[in-house]
C-alpha cells in the first residue's frame, strides 16, 4: 500500500498517525506539505487531526480551500481511499467530500476521553477486519465534533450505508448517555456514498499500541492494508 | 516630554534608593525610555532581587546535570545523546485579572522557554490553586483557566499530562497558574543565549509586536488592591497557533548551523531578551528599532521595548548574507515575520535608535548584572504544637472516608484533564490520574515520569518541613511510577517579601527544599520565583510547587494505582505513627487547621523510594501508589475506585493504634503496594534488605472497602470523588 499523510501548518496528529501506518504497512507513509500541488499515484490519503491553520474561523473552512485539497479532492473523485481523522473529518465535510457539518460541542468544551464506537458498516477497505456491530475503544480530542446533517440527507445515508462508526456503551447499546459531543444519532464517522472516503472524529491512531494502553485502532490500519496491497 | 518626576518613578514600581542607584549608573538622569527598561529589569519578577541570596544555596549539580539554573530551562542528561530540558514558571497575576489568556499564555511562554533551547516539548503540566468554592469568584476562574491551558496546549498539539489543584480561601484573591513543560533534545544540539561575535545580526523573529502586555512584569511584583482589575490591558493575548509555527521554524532552523545565540522574549520583551544575550555574552546591542515588526502605527520606544506581545523569539546569526538567507527561508515557509533589528557591538552598551535619533543609549552589565539584592529581614516561624490523635475526635472511617473523596482537594480532577488534550503526539503511557505522567521518549524503549508537589497548608505549618516534604512528595511520586528521579524545577509562591514573616517563609521552605534535594541527589535544575502574592494584606498559603522528573529505563516496567486482581495482597511501605496534624482528615472532618505537619525522615525516603523501584522493575508490583493527602484510606480507597470493577480491599487495621490515626494519619514516606500471593515472600524479603518497615494491611477483593468493622461500597466512594467538580462547575457526570 502506498500512502501519503497530508501537513498543514497547524497539523498535530500528523506524526502520530504516520507511525499507526507504518506499523501496520511495514514503511513510511509519504508527508505532504499543505503547499503543494501534486500528488503521486496513491492507494491512501490521511487528513490528520490537529488545527490545520489554527482554525480560529470554522474547523477546516481555510485548509479546504488550500492547494493540496484541490488535489486531495481530484484524488477521491478517481477513487484514491481518503481517511480524514478529527480535524481531517471536519476538512472533509468542509470540502464537500462528505455530507454533513462538526459543531461545538454540546456542553461547548474541548473532551479528551476514550470512547466505545459500534462498527455500523463493517464491509468496507477501512473496517475488513471487523464484524458488523463489533465495538472498539477509541480516544477522542476535539471541540467541535457534534455532527449534523439535514433528516432527509441523513435517512438516505443511513439508507446505503454510510454510518461508520456510533458512540455507544462498552456493550455496545446507543444512547444519548454515551454520546459524548450531542452527534445527531450518536454518529462518530461516515462514509461517501462509495464508501472510499471515510471521515471520523475519533483517533484510531492513539490507540494502536498495547503500551499505550489497547490496539483497537490498529485494526483499522491493518483493514487498509489487507484490502489496498 | 515626559519629566521623570518622584511620581513618575513610583509609578513604575522603583523604590528611591534603587533611583539613586539608576542615577549613579547612567551618570545622568533616564529619559522615560531608559527608567522603563530600568523598571522592568529591576522588577522581582525578571531580577528576582529579594530570594537571590537564597536561591542560590540550593543544590543544583549532579553527574547528570547538563545546564542549571541561569538559564531559560535546566537540563539533564538521560543517556544515548538525548537530554530533557524542562522548567515550571507561574502566570499567577494575569491570570486571575483574565483567566482565559493569563492561562494560555503561561503556556505559551514556558513552551518557549524550553524550545528555545532546542528541545522539541514533549509534555505539559501544570499546579493550580483557587480559592474556596464558595468564593463568588472560583468558579469563574477555574472554568477560565482549565479553558485557557487547554486551549493553547491542545492547538500547539504538546500533549498536557498531569498536574494537581487545590482550594483554599487564601488564594481567593491570587489564584496560581504554575504551568511546566518538558522537552526533549539531542545533547550535541542545546542552544544558549549568550551572545558572541561583534558584528553578528541580531535577528526578530515570530509574532508582531503590539501594545499589549506593557509592563507585565512590573504588574507581577506588586501586591493586588481592590484596583487590580483595571490592570486588565497588562494581560497578554496568545495564539496557539503562531506558537506552533515557530516550535516547527526553531527547530526546523535549529537543524541548520546558522544560530549562534537564541532567547525567546517572555516577561519584559524586547527589553529582558536583548540585555540577556548581550549581558552573557559580555558584548553590547545597536538596535534599530524600526525595523521591529509592529503591528500598530505609532508605537514609542518605550512601548516596543516594554511590550510583552506573544509568540517572539530574538536570536543572533552567524555572519554572511547566507545564514540570513537561509534562516529567512525557514520563516518564511512557516509565515512568520523576520526581520535583522540590530548588530552585535563591543561597546558593553543597548542603544536604541527610533526614527534616525538615538532613544535610549544604557550600560548592559550594570543594568543586567547589578540589579538590586535584598537581605531582607525575615522571622523565623513560629512552632506549632503536635496534636496528639487522642485530642481529635474520632469519626466512623466509612463516613470519614466518604466526605474525604469528594473533598474539593481529593475530588477526582476529570471534569479539568479532559479538557486538555493528554495523548496527542502519541507517546503518553501513564495518563493523568496517576502519581506521575510517564511519557515515553519518541522511538525508544525509554520514559520520563512528571510529577508537580507541594502541599502549602504543611509550609504554612512548617515551612521547613512543608519545603522538605514538597520535594520527598515529588520524588515518590516519580518513584511510584518506577522511575528514577533525576531532577526538579521549582516554583516558589508566596505574598509580599518585604513583610518579615512571608520572607521566614520563603528562607525556610527554600532551606528545606535544599536540604532533601541533597539528600534524595534530586537536584533544582530550573525555577521561578513569584512573590507579591497577596490581596489587600492578605497573603497566599506558601506555596513552593515542585516539578520533578524521573527516568523510567523500560517503559514497560512501570507500575500504577488501580488494583488489578482480587484476592491480592496489599502491603504498605514505611512506618505509621498516626500523624494527624495538618492532615485533611482534621480540616475536613474536625474543621480544624491547625498542628505542626508530619516530619519527613530522608533516609528512610530514600530507602523506601530505592526499594519501591527496584520491586517495580523486577515486575513483583501489581500495582502501586503513594500514599499523601488523606492518609493510607484514602490512597486504598483510589486504587480501588480506578480499578476496572471497582475491586474493594478488606483492611486489619493493627490495635496499637487509635482507628483514625491509622485510616487517616499523613505520615510520611509511605506506598501501598498490590502484590499477588506469589510474590508476597518475595516482596518481604526486599523490604527487610532495604531496611524498611513493610505491612501486610488486607487483601483485595469484594466491592467495598472495609476497615474496623466498618464498610463503605466502592462505587459509593466513586460516584462521590468523581461527583464533586463537575456538579460544583454546574455540569452533569457525562456518560463512560
Amino acid at each position: 500500500m502506498k500512502a501519503a499523510v497530508i501537513v498543514f501548518p497547524g497539523s498535530n496528529c500528523d506524526r502520530d498517525v504516520a507511525v499507526a501506518l507504518e506499523a501496520s504497512m511495514g514503511s513510511k507513509p509519504l508527508m505532504v506539505w499543505h503547499r503543494d500541488t501534486q500528488l503521486p499515484d496513491l492507494d491512501l490519503i490521511v487528513v490528520p487531526g490537529g488545527f490545520s491553520y489554527g482554525d480560529y474561523l470554522r474547523c477546516g473552512a481555510m485548509a479546504a480551500h488550500s492547494p493540496i485539497m484541490r488535489e486531495v479532492k481530484a484524488k477521491a473523485e478517481k477513487g484514491t481511499r481518503v481517511l480524514g481523522i478529527c480535524n481531517g473529518f471536519q476538512i472533509l465535510t468542509e470540502t464537500g467530500l462528505l455530507p454533513g457539518v462538526l459543531m461545538r460541542n454540546r456542553n461547548l468544551k474541548f473532551i479528551c476521553k476514550d470512547v466505545y464506537l459500534r462498527v455500523e458498516n463493517a464491509g468496507t477497505d477501512f473496517t475488513a477486519k471487523h464484524k458488523l456491530g463489533d465495538v472498539v475503544r477509541y480516544p477522542i480530542a476535539h471541540a467541535e465534533g457534534n455532527y449534523f446533517v439535514e433528516p432527509e440527507t441523513f435517512r438516505a445515508m443511513e439508507g446505503q450505508g454510510q454510518v461508520a462508526f456510533r458512540y455507544c456503551s462498552k456493550s455496545g447499546e446507543v444512547s444519548d448517555a454515551v454520546n459524548p459531543n450531542g452527534a445527531l444519532s450518536n454518529v462518530a464517522g461516515v462514509y461517501n456514498d462509495k464508501k472510499t472516503v471515510l471521515g471520523l472524529m475519533p483517533h484510531p491512531e492513539r490507540l494502536a499500541e498495547d503500551l499505550l494502553g489497547g490496539k483497537d485502532g490498529k485494526a483499522m490500519f491493518d483493514s487498509l492494508v489487507e484490502a489496498l496491497s | 516630554m515626559t519629566k521623570i518626576s518622584p511620581d513618575v518613578i513610583a509609578q513604575h514600581g522603583i523604590k528611591p534608593d534603587e533611583y539613586a542607584k539608576i542615577l549613579e549608573i547612567m551618570g545622568r538622569e533616564p529619559n522615560l525610555t531608559e527608567l522603563g527598561i530600568f523598571s522592568v529589569m529591576w522588577s522581582e519578577h525578571c531580577s528576582y532581587k529579594s530570594s537571590k541570596k537564597w536561591l542560590k544555596t540550593l543544590p543544583t549539580k549532579a553527574p547528570w546535570v547538563i545546564c542549571g539554573p541561569g538559564e531559560n530551562a535546566g537540563i539533564i542528561d538521560i543517556g544515548d545523546g538525548q537530554a530533557i530540558v524542562f522548567k515550571m514558571e507561574s502566570h499567577n497575576h494575569p491570570s486571575f485579572i483574565e483567566p482565559y489568556q493569563g492561562a494560555a499564555t503561561g503556556v505559551g511562554g514556558i513552551l518557549r522557554d524550553v524550545f528555545t533551547m532546542g528541545a522539541r516539548p514533549i509534555a505539559n503540566m501544570n499546579a493550580l490553586r483557587f480559592g474556596d468554592p464558595s468564593h463568588p469568584k472560583t468558579r469563574h476562574l477555574v472554568a477560565g483557566v482549565v479553558a485557557g491551558i487547554g486551549g493553547y496546549g491542545n492547538c500547539v498539539g504538546v500533549p498536557t499530562v498531569g498536574g494537581e489543584t487545590n482550594f483554599h480561601p487564601s488564594y481567593n484573591g491570587n489564584i496560581l497558574v504554575n504551568a511546566m513543560t518538558v522537552g526533549l533534545a539531542d545533547k550535541d544540539k542545546i542552544f544558549y543565549s549568550a551572545a558572541a561575535g561583534i558584528g553578528n545580526p541580531v535577528v526578530y523573529f515570530g509574532s508582531k509586536t503590539g501594545r499589549d502586555g506593557i509592563h507585565g512584569a512590573t504588574m507581577a511584583s506588586a501586591e493586588f488592591d481592590e484596583k487590580s482589575e483595571e490592570k486588565r490591558p497588562t494581560v497578554q493575548v496568545g495564539d496557539p497557533f503562531t506558537e506552533k509555527l515557530l516550535i516547527e521554524a526553531c527547530l526546523e532552523l535549529m537543524a541548520t548551523d546558522v544560530i549562534v545565540a537564541i532567547q525567546d522574549m517572555g516577561a519584559a520583551g524586547l527589553t529582558s531578551s536583548s540585555f540577556e544575550m548581550a549581558s552573557k555574552g559580555g558584548l553590547g546591542i545597536e538596535m534599530d528599532l524600526d525595523t521591529v515588526p509592529m503591528r500598530e502605527e505609532g508605537m514609542s520606544a518605550y512601548e516596543i521595548m516594554l511590550s510583552e506581545s506573544q509568540e517572539r523569539m530574538l536570536m543572533v546569526l552567524k555572519p554572511g548574507p547566507e545564514a540570513e538567507a537561509k534562516a529567512k527561508a525557514i520563516m518564511d515557509k512557516w509565515e512568520l515575520d523576520f526581520a535583522v533589528v540590530g548588530v552585535l557591538t563591543d561597546t558593553g552598551r543597548m542603544v536604541l535608535k527610533r526614527h534616525g535619533e538615538v532613544v535610549a543609549d544604557l550600560p548592559i552589565d550594570p543594568l543586567a548584572l547589578a540589579s538590586p539584592e535584598y537581605d531582607r529581614p525575615w522571622t523565623a516561624p513560629v512552632k506549632r504544637p503536635v496534636v496528639e490523635a487522642k485530642d481529635v475526635e474520632l469519626v466512623c472511617p466509612a463516613e470519614a472516608l466518604k466526605t474525604l473523596v469528594a473533598c474539593p482537594d481529593l475530588a477526582s480532577k476529570r471534569w479539568i484533564y479532559s479538557q486538555y488534550d493528554h495523548m496527542v503526539m502519541g507517546d503518553t503511557v501513564g495518563r493523568p490520574g496517576g502519581d506521575a505522567a510517564l511519557v515515553r521518549i519518541h522511538g525508544t524503549d525509554k520514559a520520563v515520569g512528571i510529577t508537580t508537589d507541594v502541599t502549602p497548608r504543611y509550609v504554612l505549618a512548617d515551612p521547613y518541613e512543608g519545603g522538605r516534604q514538597a520535594v520527598a512528595e515529588a520524588y515518590r511520586n516519580l518513584s511510584a511510577v518506577g522511575a528514577l528521579p533525576m531532577a526538579i524545577t521549582d516554583n516558589l509562591n508566596f505574598g509580599n517579601p518585604e513583610k518579615p514573616e512571608i520572607m521566614g517563609q520563603i528562607v525556610e521552605a527554600i532551606r528545606g527544599m535544599g536540604q532533601a534535594c541533597k539528600e534524595l541527589d534530586f537536584p533544582v535544575v530550573s525555577g521561578n520565583v513569584s512573590l507579591y502574592n497577596e490581596t489587600q494584606g492578605a497573603a497566599i498559603l506558601p506555596t513552593p510547587a515542585v516539578g520533578g522528573v524521573g527516568l523510567l529505563e523500560d517503559v514497560g516496567k512501570s507500575a500504577t494505582v488501580p488494583f488489578k486482581s482480587a484476592g491480592s495482597s496489599i502491603v504498605l511501605i514505611g512506618e505509621t505513627k498516626g500523624w494527624l496534624g495538618s492532615s485533611l482528615y482534621l480540616r475536613e472532618i474536625c474543621k480544624r487547621e491547625d498542628g505542626a505537619p508530619p516530619p519527613v525522615a530522608l533516609h528512610r525516603e530514600r530507602r523506601a523510594g530505592e526499594l519501591v523501584r527496584q520491586l517495580i522493575g523486577d515486575g513483583l508490583v501489581q500495582a502501586c501508589h503513594d500514599v499523601s493527602d488523606g492518609g493510607l484510606l484514602v490512597a486504598v480507597a483510589e486504587m480501588s475506585m480506578a480499578s476496572e470493577g471497582h475491586i474493594g480491599a478488606q483492611l486489619d487495621a493493627p490495635s496499637n493504634l487509635p482507628l483514625h490515626a491509622w485510616c487517616f494519619g499523613e505520615d510520611q514516606g509511605r506506598y501501598i503496594l498490590e502484590v499477588s500471593d506469589n510474590d508476597l515472600a518475595s516482596v518481604l524479603e526486599e523490604a527487610v534488605e532495604h531496611d524498611t518497615t513493610v505491612r501486610v494491611i488486607g487483601k483485595t477483593g469484594g466491592h467495598v472497602i472495609s476497615v474496623g468493622g466498618r464498610a463503605v461500597p466502592v462505587h459509593e466512594l466513586a460516584e462521590a470523588n468523581e461527583g464533586w467538580l463537575p456538579a460544583y462547575m454546574g455540569e452533569e457526570m457525562s456518560g463512560h
